[in-house]
């Protein structure tokens, strides 16, 4: 009995529309506050260390540099431990937000396809997740820049 | 993980880690598959060469695991792939090899690797990211079954090869809604095939549905008038307890294999059950595929296992 396409595509719909009424909902309480308490204090510990800078004598714009750096630091620290992932599945955006997060995932793709080879697999793969960020916020970043300059 | 979960004690060997000593997480798949084999060989008193056919097959790319393993094992080999459904679908081979005379000793196994898994179909392992509810995790193990012409154990008596049906799911993160469909089918070609019905059997068992593909196969089947009762379980269910933080269950090829295999044979070996309808379930998809914005079509086979 071949394939009948207009009745395949009634049990289609209709099958979609059962999906649809049974799918569990995400709790999505749960995920704010948990999205809002780690990322908080993700930030916090930012917050932290640029008064360690500025209560050096740097000024808050000189501070931005080392503190970021700092943070992506932890990120991949947290990353190379085992600990990073958890912190996702515990508050999704929460960590993914953060430049912690961005770190994470530069880290977490070096060091999964390190076992490909330094070349081919780490040094090719590495931006698999973080590249189309970079691609896309460089892009929209010269977009906006040729925006000031031409509106000022 | 598996091995905090319910099922454990029936587990011939529960491993420390995901690593298995091995260099990649590939390399530790292939390694448990061989272990798996090795331990079906010893316990059924048999060496490789008495081996006339071993049937194979895993979720990566090329089934590389059970062609690995296939290696070491040295048993002629035939390769499978039915994604999570290659447990059923290597009993099933094998079961007709024998019946039809090919054989009277082959070895059926299947692997999966949470890793591996997350690496071929999803994001590197260590990546902050949230599981949906409705996402399953791979189950890492591997099972390995010897069938056999003669004895006393478990026999498989009769088996239904599933259709592949798609009804448009293209959401990679609820393979239980993907399968559903083809699961309810084969049952329903099952039951009306053999002319019995669920509470026929002791335990009617689907492969990897988990906590939402079991929902959908429930409505799907009401269309049908087919009611499960409380014989029917899912193997992604069983595998893991309730408090452990699985999603919406287990999956993988492994998945229906340790259960089938470990707990369910362990318990028509103590005689607590007699008759299982075991329906492993697949989601015939790639990465590749998945990205495209192609639908999911899931597969289902159904074989019944009788202990006399």
């Amino acid at each position: 009995m071949p394939l009948d396409e207009a009745e395949l595509g009634r049990r289609q719909a209709r099958y979609q529309e059962i999906v649809k009424q049974n799918k569990p909902r995400p709790p999505i309480l749960r995920n704010f506050l948990l999205a809002f308490v780690v990322g908080g204090a993700i930030c916090v510990i930012g917050q932290a260390v640029l008064e360690f800078f500025t209560a050096r004598g740097l000024t808050v714009d000189e501070a931005a540099g080392p503190t970021l750096a700092v943070m992506i630091f932890l990120g991949a620290l947290a990353t190379g431990l085992g600990i990073y992932d958890d912190l996702g599945e515990l508050s999704g955006a929460g960590a993914a937000v953060p430049i912690t997060g961005f770190s994470n995932t530069i880290v977490a793709a070096a060091m999964d396809f390190k076992r490909e080879g330094y070349v081919l697999g780490m040094g090719s793969k590495m931006f698999i997740i973080a590249g189309p960020v970079l691609v896309f916020g460089i892009v929209s970043a010269v977009l906006i820049g040729i925006i000031r300059m031409l509106a000022t | 993980m598996e091995g905090k979960g319910p099922l454990a004690s029936d587990f011939d060997v529960i491993l420390p880690d995901l690593a298995m000593g091995q260099r990649t997480p590939e390399r530790a798949e292939t390694k448990i598959l061989e272990e798996a084999c090795n331990i079906a060989l010893s316990a059924a008193n048999l060496k490789p060469e008495d081996l006339e056919y071993m049937l194979a097959g895993d979720l990566l790319s090329q089934i590389i695991s059970s062609s690995f393993a296939a290696r070491q094992i040295t048993a002629p080999y035939l390769g499978l792939y039915g994604a999570c459904s290659t447990a059923a679908e290597s009993l099933i081979l094998g079961a007709m090899l024998i019946d039809g005379g090919f054989a009277d000793t082959v070895l059926a196994a299947t692997s999966s690797h949470y890793q591996t898994a997350e690496r071929q179909y999803r994001y590197p392992i260590e990546l902050n990211i949230q599981r949906k509810v409705t996402a399953q995790v791979t189950v890492t193990g591997a099972s390995a079954a010897i069938l056999k012409s003669q004895g006393t154990g478990p026999r498989i008596t009769c088996a239904t090869v599933g259709r592949v049906i798609d009804l448009g799911i293209k959401d990679s993160s609820d393979m239980g809604s993907a399968m559903a469909p083809a699961a309810a089918d084969t049952l329903f070609w099952h039951l009306s095939d053999t002319n019995t019905r669920p509470e026929d059997y002791d335990l009617v068992l689907t492969g990897d549905l988990g906590r939402v593909g079991t929902v959908m196969l429930g409505e799907v089947l009401k269309d049908k008038g087919i009611v499960l009762g409380p014989n029917y379980n899912d193997c992604g269910l069983m595998i893991f307890s309730q408090d452990q933080d699985v999603g919406a269950g287990g999956s993988g090829c492994a998945c229906s294999g340790v259960v089938a295999m470990g707990h369910i044979y362990k318990s028509m070996l103590r005689g607590l059950i007699k008759k299982v309808l075991l329906i492993s379930t697949g989601a015939l998809f790639s990465p590749l595929s998945f990205q495209q914005g192609e639908t999911i079509p899931g597969i289902a086979h159904a074989l019944v296992i009788e202990q006399a």
